[in-house]
C-alpha cells in the first residue's frame, strides 16, 4: 500500500491503495465513483475514458501510482445537471440507448473539442474509433459532436461578446 | 378497424415462444410454470394512491408510472410511459416513473423484455390502465362538482368542467378517485386524438445516462459488499478436480476463496484484487467429454446431419416433382458461426443472502428468470427472494437467463457476505451462451424463364429452445417461413446436440436464416441475370407490406440509377417480429476489405409509438448485424473458445459506421410491430448481396472474408 495524492474533479484526494491498482477500480470500488465504466480492461473499448491532466486516458490500464499529483476529471466532474455543452448536445440529439458506453464517448469528445473546436467527420472518426458502442449510436454521436462544437463556439462567441462589452 | 385478430395472434405466438425461452433459460426445466408460487405481490409505496399496478398518484399531485419492462437501451422507459400517459392525460413533463418489482400483475414469470414484444404486449393493457385511472379521476371530479361526466374532460394532469372552466388537479382528486370501483371497460382514444403516441418523444432517462448517474447492475454498492470473479472450466461441461488457493489468498485485498458448483470464486475488497487473485489460483480441471471439441468437428457433424432426413419444418406442394421438372437447378451450402453478445456492460449480479432472505440486484431482461434462479440457488422460498431491476448496459438476448444469478447467490452464501459477481470481458466472451453456429444446404429449382418453381433446405444447428416433435421453429425462422410465393417448398431441421451453451441473440433464428434465404434468393436471380429487386417483387405478390417497404427502399436508395464509381448495392427484405423491413446497402471493396458506405432502411412497424426509438432501434439493429457480418466469429479449439476480448472479437467502430437512412412507413395504426430485432436480419444479406454484385462470387459463409 502507498499513499497517493491527486485531484479528482477539483477535489484533493489522498488514498492508501496498492500502487499498481488501475485507476478504474480505484474510482469505482474504492471511491464509489461508478460513472466511469468497465468494458474490457485492455484499453480496447474506451468505456473507462477519463481525463488525466486534460488528456483522454483509459483508466483500466492506468496504474494509480501514475496519477500521483495529477488532475483527474471523470464524467461526474463535467456537470451533474447535464449543462456541459457536450452533455447538452447529447441531450439535444438524444444519443444514448443503453447508455453504458456514453461516459467514455462524452469524455473522449470533450477532449477532442478542447483541441479541435470544429472537427470534421474524419477527425471524429479518428478520435472516437476506440470507443465501442454495441447499441450502435455512432450516427447520433457524430451528430452530437458537431452539435457540441456549435454550442461551444456559440458560448465562445458569447464570452467574446461579453468581454467586448466590458471593454 | 379490427385490432383483435392480429394482436391476439402475435401475443399467442410471442407467449409460446417465451415459454420455450423460459424453459431454455432456467435450470429447472419445463413444468415449473405450474404450481410456482412466485414472489410476493407488489406493494404500493406509502403515501401514494394506487389506481392500478401501473399508476400511482399522490395527494401532492405527483403522478408515478410503473415501468414493468426492463430498460436495456430499447427505450422501454419512455415508450411504456407514453402508452400509460396517453390515456391517463397526465402532465408528460412532470410525471415520474420507476421500475416495477417482480409480480404477477407485471407478467411474472414472463415479466421482462424479449422477443421484441415489449410494446406489442403492452399496447392494450397499458393504454387501458391509463384510461381506467383517468376515468376514475373524471368520475371523482364530476361527483365533486355534482355534474354529468359528459361535462368533464381530462387534460394535462387535471379534470376540467367544460361548462364552468373550473379545474381540479389529479392530486386533489386522487383520494376520492382511488376509492372508486375500477371500471370494467374503457373506451380508448382513436389515433386522431393521440397527443403522445406516434409523436417523437425524447427519452426520459438520457440525463441520468450522460452524467454517470444511471445505475447499472455493475454500479450497485451495498454495505459490506465484496467484489468477486469466478474461475470456470475453460471447457464446457468440465469441473474442478483440485485447486490450490494459497497464492490467491495471499494477494493484497483478497478476502476469501470459495468453491461453488461452477468453479472457484475469488472474493476481494475490490475488483482488481479479485481478478489478480484469480490469476494466482492453481486449478486442475476435469475437462470431460468436450476436451477435444473443435469448430471443424462441429461443422463435420452438421454436414453429416443434413445428409440424413430431418424434422420437416415446411412442406408445400411437391418439391421432388418440381425439382424433377426444373429447367435449371442451383445448390449451395451456407454457414454462420457461433456469436457472443458482448454487451458493453459485462454480466454481473449483486446478491445479499441472509438466513431468511435473498435480495438480488441485476440488470436483467427477465427479472422473473433471475428470481427463479435465485430461488433455486438459495434454497429459500419464492416469497423470501426479491429482485431489484437496474438499467441494463445492453441485452441483445443475453440477459434473459444465464448462470450469473445462481453463481452470485452461491458465492454470496459461501463467502457469507454480500457480493458483486462480475464477468470480466474474457469471461463474457468465453463463457457466454452463444448464438448457435448453423449449417444449411439449399437448393432451388427454376423454370425455363428463371423463376423459382421450388426451393428446399436442410438446417443443422444446436437448438435455441426445447424441441417439439424434433423441431425448433426458431432454428429455421427466416428460412422456412419467408413471404416468398414459391409454390413448392420443403425445409428440414436436424438438431445438433452439444454441450456448447446457446442462447437467443438479437433476432434469434432470423439472425442467420434471413442471411441464408436472402443471399440464396440473389443467387437465384443472378442465375438468369434478373434484377434482385424485380425478382423479389414478383415473389412478394401476397405480401403487400413487405413489397411496399422493398419498393420504397429501392426508390430511396436510387436502385434504378447506377451506383457511384466503385460502389455496389445489395438488397434484402425480411418480415419478422410483426414488422416488415427492407434494406439497401451500398459498399465498396478495397484490398479485400468491405466498406459499407450507406444503408437505406425502410420499416413498416404498424403504429410506431415513439418514432425516436424506432429510428434508434433500426440503426442499432443494423450496427449489431453489421458487426456480425463483417467481424463476428466465435471458434472452438481443444474445447476452448479461442476469442477473449475486443482485439479478437471486435465490434464495428465509428470509422466503419455507414450512413444509415431510416424511413418509417406510416402503416397500420391499429397495432404496433416489434422494433428491437427487426433490422438485424436484413443487413448481412444486403451487404453480401452487394459483395456478390461486386465480385460475382456469392458469400456463403459469415463473417465475410474475401482474401
Amino acid at each position: 500500500m502507498a499513499l497517493i495524492n491527486f485531484t479528482l474533479n477539483g477535489q484533493v484526494q489522498t488514498l492508501d491503495v496498492q500502487p499498481q491498482m488501475p485507476l478504474l477500480w480505484v474510482l469505482r470500488d474504492v471511491l464509489n465513483m461508478t460513472g466511469t465504466k468497465y468494458g474490457c480492461g485492455m484499453a480496447l473499448c474506451g468505456a473507462c475514458t477519463v481525463h488525466v491532466d486534460g488528456q483522454p486516458t483509459r483508466a483500466c490500464l492506468t496504474e494509480v501510482s501514475f496519477i500521483a499529483g495529477r488532475e483527474i476529471t471523470t464524467i461526474e466532474g463535467l456537470s451533474t445537471d447535464g449543462s456541459h455543452p457536450v452533455q447538452q448536445a447529447w441531450r439535444d440529439i438524444d444519443v444514448p440507448q443503453c447508455g453504458y458506453c456514453q461516459s467514455g464517448q462524452i469524455m473522449t469528445t470533450v477532449a477532442l473539442l478542447r483541441n479541435n473546436p470544429a472537427p470534421t467527420d474524419a477527425d471524429i472518426d479518428a478520435a472516437l474509433r476506440n470507443n465501442i458502442c454495441r447499441c450502435g449510436t455512432y450516427q447520433m454521436i457524430r451528430a452530437a459532436v458537431h452539435k457540441a462544437a456549435e454550442l461551444q463556439s456559440g458560448l465562445a462567441f458569447d464570452a467574446m461578446a461579453a468581454q467586448g462589452e466590458r471593454a | 378497424m379490427n385490432t383483435q385478430v392480429p394482436v391476439t395472434a402475435l401475443n399467442r405466438r410471442g407467449f409460446l415462444k417465451a415459454v420455450g425461452a423460459l424453459r431454455a433459460m432456467t435450470a429447472t426445466g419445463g413444468g415449473f410454470l405450474l404450481g410456482y408460487a412466485g414472489p410476493a405481490s407488489a406493494q404500493a409505496a406509502a403515501g401514494a394512491l394506487e389506481f392500478n399496478p401501473f399508476v400511482r398518484i399522490s395527494n401532492d399531485d405527483v403522478v408515478t408510472l410503473i415501468v414493468h419492462k426492463p430498460e436495456n437501451g430499447q427505450g422501454a422507459v419512455t415508450t411504456m410511459c407514453m402508452l400509460l400517459a396517453e390515456e391517463l392525460d397526465c402532465d408528460w413533463d412532470a410525471l415520474r416513473w420507476e421500475f416495477a418489482p417482480i409480480a404477477r400483475e407485471y407478467g411474472f414469470p414472463l415479466q421482462g423484455t424479449f422477443g421484441s414484444l415489449g410494446v406489442r404486449s403492452s399496447w392494450q393493457p397499458l393504454r387501458e390502465a391509463g384510461a381506467k385511472a383517468r376515468t376514475m379521476l373524471v368520475q371523482a371530479a364530476a361527483a365533486r362538482w355534482q355534474t354529468d361526466l359528459a361535462n368533464c374532460r381530462a387534460e394535462n394532469g387535471a379534470v376540467i368542467d367544460t361548462r364552468t372552466g373550473a379545474s381540479l388537479r389529479y392530486g386533489e382528486l386522487a383520494e376520492a378517485a382511488a376509492a372508486l370501483p375500477v371500471p370494467d371497460s374503457v373506451v380508448l382514444k382513436t389515433p386522431d386524438q393521440y397527443r403522445l403516441i406516434g409523436k417523437a418523444q425524447k427519452r426520459r432517462d438520457t440525463l441520468a445516462k450522460i452524467t454517470g448517474e444511471a445505475q447499472y447492475g455493475i454500479d450497485v454498492r451495498i454495505p459490506d459488499m465484496a467484489f468477486a470473479v469466478l474461475a470456470r472450466s475453460p471447457v464446457f461441461g468440465g469441473s474442478v478436480a483440485s485447486f490450490d488457493a494459497r497464492a490467491a489468498r495471499a494477494f493484497p485485498g483478497v478476502l476469501d476463496v470459495v468453491q461453488v458448483s461452477r468453479g472457484i470464486a475469488v472474493v476481494a475488497a475490490n475488483t482488481w484484487a479479485a481478478i489478480e487473485g484469480r490469476k494466482l489460483l492453481e486449478i486442475v480441471w476435469n475437462e470431460g467429454a468436450n476436451a477435444n471439441l473443435s469448430s471443424a468437428e462441429i461443422r463435420e457433424r452438421q454436414r453429416a446431419l443434413v445428409a440424413t432426413p430431418g424434422a420437416v419444418a415446411r412442406n408445400d406442394g411437391d418439391s421432388a416433382a418440381a425439382f424433377a421438372s426444373a429447367a435449371r437447378r442451383l445448390a449451395a451450402v451456407y454457414e454462420a458461426p457461433y456469436l457472443a453478445h458482448t454487451t458493453m456492460e459485462p454480466p454481473n449480479t449483486v446478491v445479499q443472502v441472509n438466513s431468511d432472505s435473498c435480495e438480488v440486484w441485476s440488470g436483467t431482461q427477465i427479472p422473473g428468470i433471475c428470481h427463479l434462479n435465485a430461488v433455486a440457488a438459495s434454497g429459500l422460498s419464492p416469497a423470501q427472494v426479491s429482485v431489484n431491476t437496474l438499467y441494463i448496459g445492453g441485452g441483445f438476448g443475453s440477459r434473459g437467463g444465464g448462470n450469473v444469478y445462481g453463481e452470485a447467490v452461491e458465492v454470496a452464501m459461501a463467502a457469507g457476505r454480500p457480493v458483486s459477481l462480475l464477468y470480466t470481458r474474457e469471461d463474457d466472451i468465453r463463457q457466454d451462451r452463444f448464438r448457435p453456429a448453423s449449417y444449411v444446404e439449399l437448393e432451388a429449382a427454376l423454370d425455363a424463364e428463371g423463376w423459382p418453381l421450388a426451393w428446399r433446405g436442410h438446417v443443422s444447428c444446436q437448438h435455441f429452445q426445447e424441441l417439439q416433435d424434433g423441431l425448433d421453429r426458431e432454428a429455421v425462422a427466416g428460412l422456412a417461413d419467408t413471404a416468398y410465393a414459391i409454390p413448392n417448398q420443403r425445409f428440414e431441421y436436424s438438431p445438433l446436440e452439444l454441450d456448447v451453451p446457446t442462447n437467443f441473440w438479437r433476432s434469434v433464428g432470423c439472425s442467420q436464416n434471413s442471411y441464408f434465404a436472402e443471399a440464396f434468393i440473389d443467387e437465384m436471380a443472378a442465375a438468369t441475370g434478373k434484377d434482385p429487386v424485380e425478382f423479389r417483387r414478383r415473389l412478394l405478390v401476397d405480401s403487400p407490406r413487405l413489397l411496399n417497404v422493398l419498393n420504397l427502399a429501392a426508390k430511396r436508395a436510387g436502385w434504378d440509377t447506377p451506383a457511384p464509381e466503385g460502389r455496389y448495392r445489395g438488397v434484402a427484405a425480411v418480415s419478422c417480429f410483426g414488422s416488415h423491413n427492407a434494406q439497401v446497402a451500398e459498399i465498396s471493396i478495397t484490398d479485400g476489405k468491405v466498406r459499407v458506405h450507406k444503408v437505406t432502411c425502410v420499416v413498416d412497424c404498424g403504429q410506431a409509438v415513439n418514432p425516436t426509438t424506432v429510428h434508434q432501434q433500426m440503426q442499432g439493429g443494423i450496427v449489431y448485424g453489421l458487426t456480425a457480418a463483417l467481424k463476428g466469429e466465435i471458434t472452438l479449439e481443444q474445447g476452448r473458445v479461442q476469442q477473449s476480448n475486443f482485439h479478437d472479437y471486435d465490434a464495428l467502430r465509428m470509422d466503419e459506421m455507414p450512413e444509415i437512412d431510416v424511413l418509417i412507413v406510416e402503416g397500420d395504426v391499429t397495432a404496433p410491430g416489434g422494433i428491437g430485432e427487426t433490422s438485424t436480419p436484413a443487413i448481412a444479406p444486403a451487404v453480401v448481396n452487394a459483395v456478390f454484385k461486386a465480385t460475382g462470387q456469392p458469400v456463403r459463409k459469415l463473417p465475410i472474408k474475401l482474401v
